[in-house]
């Protein structure tokens, strides 16, 4: 029967955001390989240029197009696949499916719907359809009502009685659900969840019950294994992708464990579930009642997490499953003597923790609940929880040292623990600190005992180091036990030798060379799914203190090269880099190396059990690395491919002896000190725009005096809000000010000269020995002062002048040969009049290198492996002249998932994900783009609005104005703009402020769903017009209206959908590009 | 710092350890478990009699162990039978600060109320690796300053005479009359059966009950050791299999009747124990996810003509359940009443109750 099916189209994801990121790259590349293997000709739809499974090799045609059931049809229409898969691109594949589904778009061409039949999944979706379905098979669910009114929910909260969960239908991560205490709670967030949702569910709260989940799989046999549990550590009340995760359970009893297990998989039996499935369950503290709360019937953030706990590669197993096989004819991949259908035995535990970015945005609260904020996560393997814990929080990358040793100031630890921010763990170190008993803890926090008392494990050691005065008082057995429960040398030296006067990183050294000379150090351990019943192959590794054997012997013979990778994805360093390290690792095992990836985020394709030839899932910190190639003794190691982590580690590591491949470590140390980057600018006569590092009020005075308005003020330490900002006024500037919290010899601040209506130019290159061998130069639509990773980017450049191309050659060149660049490289320039100003110069890879390397058909890190490795390579050839196409790489925003959140963009980064579309031109490529981002072409029966800031950027609207008119949209336009469109002859509705008694009042209309496209573009920082602009733009937000606030993306987002439909663009895949 | 123990393997390895339950020196044969819950049900599993018992899972203790309550038919609500079975306990971690509604006691505490001890601070799975490489093996604990004892092969002993009942005992007023051969039955067979319409009599694993007509069908329980040495059971059991009463065999049961039906058994060298063993139907696609507990298996190649195998496991191919042709004679080598481990095929005691009720009929 599956021979029938031979052509298949694959639906992706699209571009990262919060509450659905890399996990389904990593699901998806891992099923496109699965069905490669089995010889299918696969066809797939990804927009997210940046993700492993748009690359060369994988599927057998790409799409970069938006998913949407417009533009999946047009490539059903080419391609004419048998068969589609909707479980391996998240909610947006589900959803684009199931519509097409519903418009019988399917039928129409004869596509079969693989795996989990639609039916199933929308019987899933649907609460209440879900909850009977439940009833029918005895499994309890929560007590729910749905409705579709505001007036219908506080009904339904006096049947459940408050507090209660507000959950919406067909939405990811739980976008519009939340808790509600009282009836004015439960109408605002009703009303707003009611715009993305047409059904939202009133349920009796279960807050503070235990919260487990189990992956399920089954065949078409019926044949069904739960291939992992999981426990947050957070109680229920708190969304699972904001808890911390463990697996497997740990505080379940046996007869507790398998009633959940056998429930699940009756759910899934009676949901007729082919492939795979998540449930989520809360269960009880205090008895063994439960609910089943959540049903996902496709791979999910869980699934890809309970592949990297275990081992089981549920996307391959679920896509073969999909295509008919049965568990039992499918072999374990890992071990490779056994089969696909058993469940695996752990024996360690691993933690998965969130990664938020919240201090990025203003207005937006620390607050964790049941909605979804965080945008990564890391997972942390240990043979402990202490360790795996300590691991994890050191991975999260936000300045912890783990548990215990961080200095954070949390002035109200009661209100911390009671209202978790994602502070809560270091809140209740400091309330141990403060002799809490666990009794108190969990009554605060409702976190279960027995993790409390695994914390308070950890604190009691931190204790017992804090009284030595030096590493001679530290006994044997006490480092032995630090190191077993996760304490990193790093933080072993801070509580030892505080008062040794040595550095952080010499402690750690101190700690290392002891600990070394008493031969406590780490074993590797494999992960086998089978515990070590059976032999394995396995290259699945992590790092422990908690075993005195190997698993695995090193070969030390040189041939291995370490690549580190990018850690958790956070706003700025995502998948992109997961690209460049799959690129990196492909390159050096083509080139007959060992590729071994240290990385230790569970969304990402580098690591995949079959990516590269050894996995070390664990810490990318110095003392791990270090651990590492005590080991292995590579020939090298990689730090330019990951982002800007392993950037940093690349001049420690050069010190204690370890062989960078590349770019010398000095020459990065010199790119990244300001200081020392500017001299050699100075040297090379290369501009930059003026700046100062300046630790006093006054000198920062006088440097706006002697540079003038406006400034890019950058403060090293904030209470709150955007760290990075631009004043144009003494004003701007005071209030700047204040909002550092202190400016200092230890907190400076970095003042900058800030270039307004500068075009931003990048050039992507990579070098051999200080000479460039490839490059590709982009430009920016909007003008600089939009941080380069929310900016659009196209490329190649279309718009700038040949003399500022040669010029950013040039400067390129000079600085790549200064620098003796040996690898990947990245410099912004601001662009004006042909004057040419270095903004930043990065030695590693950039965001843009998946996006160049595509566009171009020439994989830039796959040439900057090889040279890293020592071979001579040829330049490449193509110019800009001989691309046919244009590439538009789009920012994709979450702003919707960040409650309060102001949407409007700075010079710090926003973003969370990206998309690029390819174009016969410009505006075929943006349109493509902006629809893949999340834009959507204004509906003509609604209206747009426009409010448009200042003057120039006015003007700079004034043609899309007259084009809209032109094209027959109604327009709608605050004070300022009527008047300005007026006084041009375009006819305009005018709308009142929000914050005006006049009407029509703007807020009416976009609640009213009268405006279907926002432009709102931000003019000063007056209080009037920061509170206006930012009411106007929350509310576009909240009420899923698409909102631009860049002019110049505006104009031309406007033409090109005033000029173009969807008959216009070209369905093309990327093969057919090059 | 709690007492140190080393742990010595009849090959010459050792590894140190520290004790959280009761201190006295040890012998026993080395098991490993790769079950990730379940520990109170596992120790009290007279399956592992004589053994040393070492789960790979490395946190051990969390959920702490609940008390002794007995239910309506006299049976302890939680354990599998009236004490902890196994010789030792060896962990990597212990809990010693355990969380859960049901919880009674620390399982350090219960391990000294019992006298059993336990070690923590051992690379579990190192030592599984060593037994899975070499194969099973004694091993002995000596508690720091104690004597050395000498190694102890307790498959040398008769086990099963060690846990089995010493008196007829009945449980449940039902319709079906099950006559329950305990070679040291878990308790769970006896909750499974009893919530199926059932008068149990349980005997003593050497009772003569060829003579005894007094039951419907006869059930033969797991146990402990090689299933060889329990000569008079498979003796009455040859008997039985002439005649037409229903039987169903689970492990050591299994084992048995596979003897008295002619096969033969052997030791296999590290055996199968934890939840995750999968089974298949032969000839289908059919396969469940089992819990297993046993050291010994049945020889496939040796099975009477009027005989097939029921279940085989899908990694190894060994034996895993075993049919008569045409009598209502069944077993499995895995463990239908889980507890621990998953409940996936709980419904194979419906077929020996529609077995028995055909029978009846």
């Amino acid at each position: 029967m599956s021979d029938s099916i031979q052509r298949i189209l694959l639906l992706g994801s699209g571009a990262l955001k919060i509450g659905q990121s890399g996990e389904f790259d990593y699901s998806g590349t891992q099923a496109l390989k699965a069905l490669r293997d089995e010889h299918r000709y696969t066809i797939l739809i990804n927009p997210n240029v940046a993700t492993v499974q748009t690359s060369e090799g994988i599927a057998d045609a790409v799409y970069s197009l938006p998913i949407t059931p417009e533009y999946v049809e047009k490539v059903i229409q080419k391609e004419r696949p048998d068969g589609i898969m909707l479980a391996f691109g998240g909610q947006t594949a589900l959803n684009c499916g199931t519509e097409l589904y519903r418009r019988g778009i399917l039928d129409k061409y004869g596509v079969k719907v693989l795996g989990t039949p639609v039916e199933a999944i929308m019987e899933t979706e649907d609460r209440q359809l879900f909850a009977d379905l439940m009833h029918e098979i005895d499994v309890k669910t929560p007590k729910s009502i749905a409705v579709g009114s505001v007036e219908e929910a506080l009904q339904a909260a006096r049947v459940t009685g408050y507090p209660v969960i507000v959950r919406a239908a067909y939405t990811l991560g739980g976008l519009g659900s939340g808790f509600c205490a009282n009836d004015d709670e439960l109408t605002r967030l009703a009303s707003s969840a009611l715009a993305y949702s047409p059904q939202l569910l009133v349920e009796e709260s279960l807050k503070g019950w235990k919260e487990i989940e189990y992956e399920v799989v089954r065949d078409r046999y019926d044949n069904c294994i739960t291939v992992c549990n999981m426990e947050n550590l957070d109680p229920l009340g708190i969304h699972t992708g904001e808890s911390v995760v463990v697996a497997p359970s740990q505080t379940l009893s046996d007869h507790e464990y398998h009633r959940l297990r056998e429930t699940a998989i009756r759910i899934v039996r009676r949901v007729g579930i082919i492939g795979e499935c998540n449930v989520q369950y809360a269960l009880s503290p205090t008895s063994d009642d439960y609910r089943v709360i959540e049903v996902n019937a496709r791979l999910s953030r869980s699934s890809a997490l309970a592949s990297k706990a275990t081992g089981y590669p549920l996307a391959a197993v679920a896509a073969r499953l999909a295509l008919g096989y049965g568990l039992d004819e499918l072999t374990n991949a890992v071990t490779r003597v056994t089969t696909a259908c058993f469940e695996p035995a752990l024996d360690y535990v691993v933690c998965k923790l969130p990664r938020w970015d919240l201090s990025k945005f203003s207005h937006v609260s620390r607050r964790i609940g049941s909605s979804m904020k965080s945008v990564g996560e890391v997972m942390a393997i240990g043979r402990t929880f202490e360790e795996a814990i300590q691991k994890g929080l050191r991975m999260v990358g936000q300045g912890l040292h783990g548990f215990v040793g961080n200095e954070l100031h949390i002035p109200d630890v009661d209100t911390e623990l009671q209202n978790p921010t994602d502070r809560r763990l270091p809140a209740i170190e400091l309330a141990f600190d403060r002799g809490y008993t666990i009794d108190r803890l969990h009554e605060l926090t409702k976190i279960d005992k027995w993790f409390l008392c695994r914390l308070e494990n950890i604190h009691r050691t931190k204790v017992r180091l804090a009284v030595c005065s030096s590493l001679a008082d530290v006994s044997d057995a006490l480092l032995r036990e630090a190191k077993s429960r996760g304490f990193s040398d790093y933080q072993i030296g801070k509580l030892v030798l505080a008062g040794s006067g040595l550095s952080p990183h010499g402690k750690a050294d101190a700690v290392r060379a002891l600990r070394k000379q008493l031969g406590i150090v780490p074993v590797i351990k494999q992960i086998d799914t089978l515990a070590g019943e059976y032999p394995a192959q396995t290259n699945y590794l992590y790092i422990t203190y908690g075993g005195d054997e190997n698993d695995l012997v090193p070969e030390r013979d040189g041939r291995s090269v370490v690549v580190l990778g990018s850690g958790a994805y956070r706003i700025g360093s995502s998948v992109e880099f997961d690209w460049c390290c799959v690129a990196a690792i492909r390159k050096v095992q083509e080139m007959g190396y060992r590729a071994l990836m240290i990385n230790f985020n569970p969304e990402t394709v580098s690591t995949d059990y079959d990516a590269c030839d050894r996995l070390y899932f664990d810490e990318l910190t110095l003392e791990r690395v270090l651990d590492i190639c005590d080991a292995e003794a590579p020939r090298g190691i990689i730090v330019s491919v990951g982002g800007q982590t392993p950037n940093n580690l690349a001049m420690l590591l050069a010190e204690r002896g370890v062989t960078l491949l590349g770019t010398p470590a000095t020459s990065i140390d010199c790119a990244e000190d300001r200081q020392k980057f500017s001299a050699l600018c100075d040297k090379l006569d290369i501009d930059q725009p003026r700046w100062a590092e300046l630790t006093n009020i006054q000198d920062i005075v006088s440097f706006a005096e002697k540079v003038g308005y406006p400034l890019l003020i950058r403060p090293s330490y904030v209470l709150s809000g955007a760290a990075m900002r631009v004043v144009t006024g003494n004003d701007e500037l005071d209030d700047a000010l204040s909002a550092a919290a202190a400016v200092s010899h230890e907190h400076p601040v970095v003042v900058t000269e800030f270039v307004e209506r500068a075009k931003e130019v990048e050039i992507d290159a990579v070098a051999q020995e200080g000479v460039i061998k490839c490059y590709a130069i982009s430009e920016h639509v909007e003008f600089a002062g939009v941080h380069s990773g929310d900016a659009t980017v196209v490329f190649p450049a279309q718009k700038l002048y040949y003399e500022t191309i040669r010029r950013v050659r040039r400067t390129a060149a000079k600085l790549a040969e200064a620098l003796h660049i040996s690898g990947p490289f990245n410099i912004q320039f601001l662009a004006k009049d042909n004057r040419l100003k270095v903004i930043e110069c990065n030695l590693r890879a950039s965001r843009s290198f998946p996006f160049v390397s595509k566009v171009t058909g020439f994989n830039f890190i796959g040439m900057a492996t090889e040279i890293m490795l020592g071979h001579e390579v040829e330049p490449y050839g193509k110019t800009f002249a001989d691309i046919d196409c244009v590439g538009v790489k789009a920012a994709q925003f979450s702003f919707a998932r960040l409650t309060g959140a102001d949407p409007v963009l700075g010079v710090d980064m926003a973003s969370t994900g990206e998309v690029a579309c390819l174009g016969a031109d410009y505006y075929e490529a943006l349109l493509k783009s902006m629809l893949a981002a999340g834009y959507r072409v204004p509906d003509k029966g609604k209206g747009i609005l426009m409010s448009s800031g200042t003057a120039p950027s006015k003007v700079e609207l004034l043609e899309a104005a007259r084009t809209l008119v032109r094209s027959g949209y109604r327009l709608y336009a605050t004070g300022g703009t009527a008047d300005f469109l007026a006084t041009n002859g375009i006819e305009a509705e005018r709308v009142h402020w929000p914050d005006s008694v006049q009407k029509p009042s703007v807020i009416d209309y976009l609640r009213e769903g009268r405006i279907d496209l926002v432009i709102n573009i931000p003019k000063n920082h007056t209080p009037r017009e920061l509170q206006n602009g930012y009411l106007i733009r929350r509310t576009a937000i909240d009420f899923n209206i698409p909102l631009i606030t860049n002019a110049r993306l505006a104009a031309a987002f406007i033409h090109a959908f005033c000029h173009l439909t969807i008959e216009d663009v070209g369905i093309k895949c990327w093969k057919e590009y090059h | 710092m709690e007492r140190k123990a080393i742990l010595q393997l009849a090959d010459g390895s050792e590894y140190q350890g520290y004790s959280f339950g009761y201190e006295q020196s040890v012998s026993g044969e080395m098991v490993f478990t790769t079950a990730m819950t379940g520990y109170p049900e596992s120790l009290t599993d007279p399956s592992y009699r004589g053994q040393l018992l070492v789960p790979t899972y490395p946190m051990i203790g969390n959920y702490g162990v609940p008390d002794d309550e007995r239910d309506a038919y006299g049976l302890p609500e939680h354990f599998e039978s009236d004490r902890i079975q196994c010789t030792a306990l060896i962990i990597g971690d212990y809990s010693a600060d355990y969380s859960h509604w049901d919880s009674h006691r620390s399982l350090g505490n219960w391990l000294v109320e019992q006298h059993i001890p336990g070690i923590y601070g051992i690379d579990t799975r190192s030592l599984a690796k060593r037994l899975r490489t070499y194969g099973a093996m004694s091993g002995r604990i000596i508690f720091d300053g104690d004597d050395v004892i000498p190694f102890r092969d307790p498959n040398a002993e008769n086990l099963v005479a060690q846990v089995s009942t010493d008196r007829i005992q009945s449980y449940g007023n039902g319709r079906y009359r099950v006559l329950m051969i305990d070679c040291g039955i878990k308790n769970n067979i006896l909750r499974c059966l009893l919530r199926r319409d059932v008068t149990i009599r349980r005997v003593p694993w050497d009772y003569d009950f060829t003579a005894d007509s007094d039951y419907d069908g006869i059930f033969i329980s797991n146990g402990p050791g090689d299933p060889s040495r329990l000569v008079p059971t498979i003796s009455h059991l040859r008997t039985a299999l002439a005649g037409d009463r229903p039987i169903m065999g689970i492990c050591l049961g299994h084992q048995l009747l596979a003897l008295a039906a002619g096969a033969r058994t052997y030791k296999m060298k590290y055996g199968h124990r934890g939840h995750n063993q999968t089974v298949r139907i032969p000839g289908t696609h059919r396969c469940f996810v089992t819990s297993q507990n046993h050291g010994f298996a049945v020889d496939g190649n040796t099975l009477p003509d009027n005989w097939e195998c029921l279940f085989e496991n899908l990694n190894d191919g060994t034996v895993e359940g075993l049919r008569h042709k045409t009598k209502p004679f069944f077993s499995t080598q895995f463990h239908p009443e889980a507890s621990s481990g998953p409940v996936d095929t709980d419904s194979l005691f419906d077929l020996f109750i529609s077995n028995i009720r055909n029978y009846v009929r």
